[in-house]
């Protein structure tokens, strides 16, 4: 028996910001929740499980929040699952949701995502004082950062695609009314005189570090046909993993990273992504990361991805627009960005995208990692329903 | 077989919590001395109160006072307090049903043997004498022989609401990193560096995790590698970190050891932070009584040749 056709009938977000003071963390999943239902016109008695993923638990410090949050989402008496793989957890707790009505488990899934780092600090979070180990030696951005220098070394890409990178994301944001970042006044300059945190990496070339969520709900072909907007429509899937640290890994374009797309494009019958997708989301919370990906998710040959970039062609109005909502570098509430990744490319191909839409959008890629480059999860949207 | 080591890990954190406006309410008024459930669509009212209807999912806000006295619905005694609980003395876990509330609240109540507590006594709250708006302002219950007592007409409006608190929370730990680790580390103290050869792909993992990742068979074979090697690839760390007593820029590097599967991460110095390139060769430079290596430094050779640290970037 083929799988169920899986559609996305409602999006929710809420706006990102620095710090959501006014609300608990249930009322900020509440609230994505909420604009999704309300998107897809449905109760929380139309729902038939719930699938919700953030970050480590440490990030806020709530055991479990799952469970302090079944009666926000609507999930007393019903399934409800949570998801955890780091960064990338927004994509893969997508994934999961769809895998539920594909398998036709159920019928109608809610998924949220969410992080309130306001609440708390990654930073600390992920760097705990493991005794007998020498204390890491730089953020975040430090743990990255050397592998940006060996995309450049390997690619001889200039070192201003950076900031190309972040000068575009941060202006596709000013289009979008739920993104972090609104730098009304940002301008090239601005973003390559900004202060170098961890040479080659500068400040505006960093994410943020957000409050927000995000959430979708997803259904079959009977749900579908009864959407009040078009659904977006799921033609591809997948995870994969690899360790943090192994002899062999190529932190550039991770093996993991390449598998996982090439996997989701044989389930669409993709074989030329550059051609055949339209727009993609991914997941870049340093802005050398799209050309990265660029060429780890196929739509460059390995040490072009920095052209396409440098030609424009990621831009909004290029041929392969990349991160039209602004993308992580614009917004970080960690566990929700990869949801928000696979909303935006679903919002792009339902047409709902709103200021940031791109003209005629039929199949998009919404992309997500996370760890040190160690979780990868994707998915392949269209406007039409997968040919079966 | 080497000892095994062991150490303690506290992981402690200051955690913030915005309120919202049900916990806002509920929290300030303990501050006032007043209860504050909430109503549910059902018409039943919860103490400690939800955002959310538990039943219908529904939002709700209507804040009700229940009185500050009420019956014990079950019990456990607690012998041995342990640091940070409510009482210092022994004492009963109770769930209180509040009077004019439907659920219990779990809270503790002060007896002075387990012979004086059971389910159905009645009890009061004993306020705490300071109050900063959070759930330990109630400081106990007390068994209570009394009517019930009257709320005292609150509207659950306060002045100057708490909107947010400090939830610290701490986690003790036996941290102990196992037989290959403590065998790294114990040569670690001689200035050596051991790692272990995986029997399937030969690759030497440095610092040794007792199985190789890929392969996923144990490893056991001990091969030292260095002292010196190669920078692979670095960044120049222009921010301070907390609790990092390093001046700042500082280059922070991938390093390669020789005969070493994959790069360990290492600060470079000895040598300008500008001056710093990939292939550079380094060597550990130790101080007294540290672990592990304080920094690397050039040893003077002639830089590695790309192709030759190129997959262990």
């Amino acid at each position: 028996m083929s799988k169920e056709p899986v559609a996305v009938v409602g999006i929710g977000q809420t706006k990102h910001v620095a710090a959501r003071r006014d609300v608990s963390i249930a009322g900020l999943v509440r609230e994505a929740a909420r604009r999704a239902l309300d998107d897809a016109e449905l109760t929380w008695a139309d729902i038939d499980a719930v699938v919700i993923g953030k970050a480590p638990d440490f990030f806020e410090g709530v055991m479990m929040p799952e469970l302090y949050l079944a009666d926000a989402l609507g999930a007393v008496g019903k399934p409800l699952l949570r998801v955890h793989t780091a960064g990338s957890v927004g994509g893969s707790t997508a994934l999961v949701a769809a895998g539920l009505i594909a398998a036709r488990v159920h019928g109608t899934v809610l998924t949220c995502a969410f992080e309130k780092q306001s609440e708390s600090n990654a930073m600390w979070g992920l760097s705990l004082p493991i005794p007998f180990q020498q204390p890491l030696l730089a953020g975040a951005g430090g743990f990255f950062a050397p592998h940006v220098r060996a995309y450049m070394r390997r690619s001889g890409a200039p070192d201003t695609i950076g900031s190309l990178v972040a000068y575009k994301d941060r202006r596709n944001a000013l289009k979008n009314p739920f993104a972090h970042l609104h730098e009304h006044d940002i301008t090239l300059e601005k973003v390559q005189s900004s202060p170098m945190l961890w040479d080659p990496i500068r400040y505006s070339e960093t994410c943020p570090s957000s409050d927000g969520a995000c959430a979708m709900v997803l259904t079959d072909r009977a749900g579908a046909a009864r959407a009040p907007r078009p659904p977006a429509w799921m033609h591809g899937g997948a995870m994969r993993s690899e360790p943090t640290l192994f002899a062999g890994k190529d932190a550039v374009s991770p093996r993991a990273g390449k598998d996982c797309a090439a996997d989701v494009y044989r389930q669409a019958r993709i074989t030329d992504p550059r051609r055949e997708i339209d727009a993609v989301e991914m997941y870049v919370p340093f802005s050398w990361y799209e050309p990265m990906w660029l060429e780890n998710l196929g739509f460059a040959d390995e040490g072009e991805g920095w052209k396409l970039t440098e030609a424009g062609v990621t831009e909004l109005d290029g041929d392969l627009p990349v991160n039209m909502s602004g993308g992580v570098l614009s917004s970080n509430p960690i566990g929700a960005s990869g949801m928000i990744r696979f909303a935006e490319a679903a919002l792009q191909v339902r047409g709902q995208a709103g200021e940031h839409q791109v003209e005629g959008v039929r199949r998009a890629l919404g992309h997500a990692y996370g760890g040190g480059s160690q979780f990868f999860a994707m998915w392949l949207v269209g406007a039409e329903p997968p040919s079966t | 077989m080497p000892e095994v080591l062991r150490a303690p890990l506290v992981v402690e954190f200051p955690f913030t919590r915005s309120l919202g406006p049900v916990q806002s309410a509920f929290l300030t008024g303990l501050r006032e001395r007043v209860v504050l459930g909430v109503r549910t669509t059902d018409g039943r009212v919860l103490v400690p109160p939800v955002e959310y209807d538990p039943v219908t999912a529904d939002e709700l806000r209507d804040l009700v006072e229940v009185a500050p006295t009420g019956t014990v619905t079950t019990w456990a005694w607690n012998p041995h307090p342990r640091p940070g609980q409510p009482l210092a003395t022994p004492f009963a876990w109770v769930l209180v049903r509040l009077d004019g509330a439907d659920t219990s609240l779990l809270h503790v109540l002060d007896a002075p043997g387990p012979d004086s507590v059971r389910t159905g006594m009645r009890v009061r709250v004993r306020w705490a004498a300071t109050r900063t708006g959070a759930i330990t302002d109630i400081a106990c219950f007390d068994p209570y022989g009394g009517a019930p007592a009257q709320p005292s007409g609150s509207t659950g409006e306060f002045a100057d609401p708490v909107t947010g608190i400090v939830t610290p929370a701490r986690l003790d730990y036996t941290y102990t990193p196992g037989r290959a680790q403590s065998a790294y580390l114990d040569a670690l103290a001689e200035h050596r560096t051991v790692g272990e050869r995986c029997p399937q792909c030969r690759k030497v993992y440095v610092p040794p995790r007792g199985a190789c990742p890929t392969c996923g068979v144990a490893t056991t074979e001990q091969v030292e590698v260095g002292p010196r090697g190669t920078v692979t690839t670095f960044c120049i760390v222009n921010i301070k970190a907390r609790n990092l007593d390093i001046e700042v820029p500082y280059v922070y590097a991938h390093i390669a050891l020789d005969g070493a599967g994959l790069a360990l991460h290492g600060r470079i110095a000895g040598i300008p932070y500008d001056q710093v390139r990939m292939g550079l060769r380094v060597e550990p430079v130790w101080t007294e009584g540290a672990r592990h290596p304080d920094h690397y430094r050039p040893t003077g050779e002639p830089d590695a040749d790309y192709d030759t640290y190129r997959e262990l970037l």
